[in-house]
């Protein structure tokens, strides 16, 4: 627990890019087991935790696994058996892990993985898109993306306290922009090991259970008698993924106290309690937004931005009590689902009245830059037509600039 | 640590996890105790450790799980098992 | 070594529960008491997806007497070597062993194998090889003998059987053992040899499963001693450097001296449809693979 008398936060001012600033949060929560594959941007994680180890900064077992598969399956395993234990991974690597994540949730086992988002090929690319993210949001993970690399930092130390928590017991992703965060060095503040030891304790082996010879003899996972057990043990994940939300809330809570940042627990806002309209995005291109939003308060449209920080537990009550009453909600994906459009637009959709104007913008993908400018003209011409024309339903609209012919 | 969350997740260990499996047999393995060597391969290789090696090693077969697969039978040096058809009624 | 007046101790423990979904005659049964008892019930089991996840029945009850965890097909090596890990991080010394089919070692598993074994995770892992995928309806593995019937090759295999063991030598690894659930003092023995050493230690166990292999549920143990006595499984065992032939198949060194294959191969129905051609080609195989580990035997032992 966190000493009362440490309201008066206290920190270190570093400067490091976004993948340094996970290793030093896995430093920070003294994590037992690391097991992870290299995959571009994610590397430097990897071999920045591997350096911290080697020289003693951190007291932990880094396995050198063959495969992202092997990564997360070892980690998993280290968690069965009362570790603290920690992995990373991109776009393909996050799918060859695809069955694991699935099996990892479900065995109600704590785990933090950082998931620097990263385009899928063909072609082959390294740049930026939140789709590998996304991609695996029914998969039981709590699922949090940070805008800057402060946040990299906060969120994945929050991680461990969040995933070990007895009302949640679920596995934590966070996201960080693959180069504009990973490889980008900003300054941030880090907190002193001392106040983190006080506020995040080892890992209770005991929670949830352990498999260890000479343990309570339990098997975990065979087969049950009625299906109708499994059914109950996915309710009963809901539960926490609902309890989750709570217990998000509470770290924050306790986070800010510990270190003076605070954070707005699933979703951040930015000048929306007198907006008319909103713009809806996730991660690093959030400021380019912000800049975009304070641009056209000062031509004077009343608008504001909505930050989504963690879209498992899905915010929805978050989302909606701040659409009450606007005009028009205007969502950016950096992300698309084939054949049906940006994931955000699709999931916040529904929470937007019939009579409120919405539109999905799908843009930045393949890591393609979107500039302020780019972000006003379009929330701009949202504004303008919306007013002029009346409402418009538009789940699904691509944002391409030009390409000049593409030579 | 018996909470709802694992409820449906963890099993311990009970006889009979796979159902009371003598139900299974059509054929019955009788042990001719006066044959019997007490060398105790018939309970090394029972697959589904129903038979005990008692501490006098004679040997006893536990008919609720027996599945009457014979193996006992084929692995008894002296021949001291035998099958009865139980299909017989 | 091991002895029947030292096994007579458990005479009575049940070290798996009675009343398991597992075929009648399951060989893996077989396997798996001879290793809980060759290690005193001192371990944790790993067991990735195949018969052994039904075997032990439904939740919320387990024939298993030991903890167990239930894993993804292709996962059980890395899940081992996470497991393992931690359990030494926090000072658990206890034994971590996977006991895997053949389908999750030598197929789907086949790169988390190689990848623990080299890098030498302290676990003991048991392929216990029943020759094709059981569970799903006896589908060809990597393991399924040349020319053996199975529903995805029902005119008999035309690949050959993967050589696991000789693969897993060439990791390097401290321990290395073939070994067979009719010939038990040895594999209890080989258990326990592992046991006592520190690193990844593989021990391919073979097990002949009545209807994926098509014979009496009987015949289990038999057809198991057949295969050694025919010399078409050999029971050998790679340690500090040295190849040895283990002493139940040691006569059978000598051509003369093994039973006729035929034996081995009429007693099962999936090898029903040979001809007399392929019986002699399943012979020079078998004269082919006690040839080349002769040949190890001799260029490791000179080294050694």
């Amino acid at each position: 627990m966190i000493n009362q008398q440490n309201v008066i936060s206290r920190g270190v001012r570093k400067i490091m890019v976004g993948d340094h600033a996970v290793a030093e949060a896995v430093k920070m929560a003294r994590v037992n087991v690391v097991s992870a594959y290299p995959i571009t941007p994610q590397t430097l994680i990897v071999e920045k935790l591997s350096e911290i180890i080697d020289k003693g900064e951190l007291k932990a077992d880094f396995i050198r696994v063959e495969s992202e598969f092997a990564a997360l399956a070892s980690v998993y395993g280290a968690s069965a058996a009362g570790a603290r234990a920690f992995t990373a991974t991109s776009s393909h690597g996050l799918f060859y892990m695809y069955e694991m994540l699935w099996w990892a949730a479900a065995s109600r086992l704590p785990l933090v993985m950082a998931v620097v988002t990263r385009t899928l090929g063909p072609p082959w690319n390294i740049h930026d898109e939140h789709t590998d993210l996304l991609a695996i949001r029914d998969s039981g993970w709590i699922i949090g993306m940070a805008s800057s690399v402060q946040e990299v930092f906060d969120m994945t130390l929050t991680a461990f306290r969040i995933s070990e928590d007895e009302r949640v017991l679920l596995p934590v992703a966070v996201g960080l922009d693959g180069f504009v965060l990973s490889h980008t060095t900003e300054p941030i503040y880090v907190p002193y090991q001392e106040d983190v030891d006080a506020w995040l304790p080892p890992r209770n082996p005991k929670v949830p259970y352990v498999i260890e010879p000479g343990g309570e003899p339990i098997t975990l996972g065979n087969l049950p008698k009625s299906d109708l057990y499994h059914e109950l043990h996915k309710a009963y994940m809901d539960e926490s993924m609902s309890e989750a939300k709570r217990v998000i809330a509470e770290a924050y809570n306790e986070y800010g106290k510990l270190t003076g940042k605070d954070y707005e627990p699933l979703v951040e806002c930015y000048r929306c309690s007198d907006a008319k309209y909103l713009a809806v995005t996730m991660g690093a291109w959030s400021g380019d937004a912000e800049v975009a939003i304070d641009e056209l308060r000062n031509e004077g449209y009343q608008v504001g931005l909505i930050r989504i920080r963690y879209i498992r537990p899905f915010p929805d009550d978050e989302v909606s009590e701040r659409v009450n009453g606007v005009r028009g909600v205007i969502v950016f994906d950096r992300d698309y689902s084939m054949g049906f459009g940006g994931i955000l637009a699709g999931e916040l959709m529904g929470l937007v009245p019939s009579n409120v104007s919405f539109k999905g913008v799908v843009a930045g993908l393949a890591g393609v830059d979107v500039s302020p400018g780019e972000f006003r003209t379009i929330i701009r011409d949202f504004i303008n037509e919306t007013e002029a024309n009346g409402i418009m339903r538009i789940r699904k609209w691509w944002y391409i600039p030009n390409t000049n012919g593409g030579d | 640590m018996n909470s709802v969350h694992t409820k449906y997740l963890l099993s311990r260990p009970a006889m009979g996890a796979g159902g009371k499996t003598g139900t299974w047999r059509i054929r019955k393995p009788i042990v001719n105790l006066d044959k019997c060597i007490k060398c105790g391969l018939c309970w090394l290789y029972c697959p589904e450790n129903s038979i005990d090696w008692l501490e006098d090693k004679t040997v006893s077969i536990n008919y609720d799980y027996c599945k009457g697969c014979g193996i006992c039978v084929d692995v008894c040096p002296v021949k001291a098992i035998t099958m009865i058809d139980e299909r017989v009624v | 070594m091991v002895t029947m007046s030292e096994l007579h101790k458990y005479g009575r423990t049940k070290v798996i529960m009675p009343g398991t979904a597992a075929c009648p005659g399951c060989p893996l049964q077989i396997g798996l008491r001879q290793l809980i008892m060759a290690l005193d019930g001192k371990l944790t089991l790993i067991i990735p997806a195949g018969c052994s996840s039904v075997i032990p029945g439904v939740a919320p009850y387990t024939s298993f007497t030991v903890p167990v965890i239930h894993v993804p097909f292709a996962s059980s090596p890395s899940v081992a070597s996470g497991l393992v890990r931690a359990l030494r991080a926090r000072g658990i010394d206890g034994h971590v062993v996977v006991w895997a089919g053949d389908g999750a070692t030598a197929d789907i598993g086949f790169a988390a194998l190689s990848g623990a074994a080299y890098r030498n995770e302290d676990i003991i892992y048991v392929l216990a090889d029943n020759e094709a995928y059981m569970n799903t309806g006896i589908q060809a593995s990597g393991t399924t003998p040349q020319k053996a019937w199975t529903t995805t090759s029902p005119r008999g295999k035309t690949e050959g059987k993967k050589n696991v063991a000789l693969i897993m030598l060439m990791h390097k690894i401290p321990y290395v053992a073939t070994a067979s659930i009719a010939y038990p003092i040895d594999f209890i023995d080989k258990v326990r040899k592992a046991a006592s050493i520190k690193g990844f230690k593989f021990i391919h166990l073979h097990a002949p499963c009545p209807p994926g292999w098509k014979f009496p549920d009987d015949y289990t143990v038999k057809v198991a001693r057949l295969a050694v006595e025919t010399g078409v499984w050999v029971l050998w065992e790679y340690y500090q450097g040295k190849l040895t032939i283990s002493p139940p198949s040691a006569p059978y060194r000598d051509k003369q001296r093994r039973k006729p294959i035929e034996e081995y191969l009429r007693i099962q129905g999936r090898f029903a449809h040979l001809s007399k051609d392929d019986i002699n080609e399943i012979k020079a195989m078998v004269d082919q693979e006690w040839d080349t580990l002769m040949n190890l035997v001799n260029a490791l032992n000179y080294h050694a």
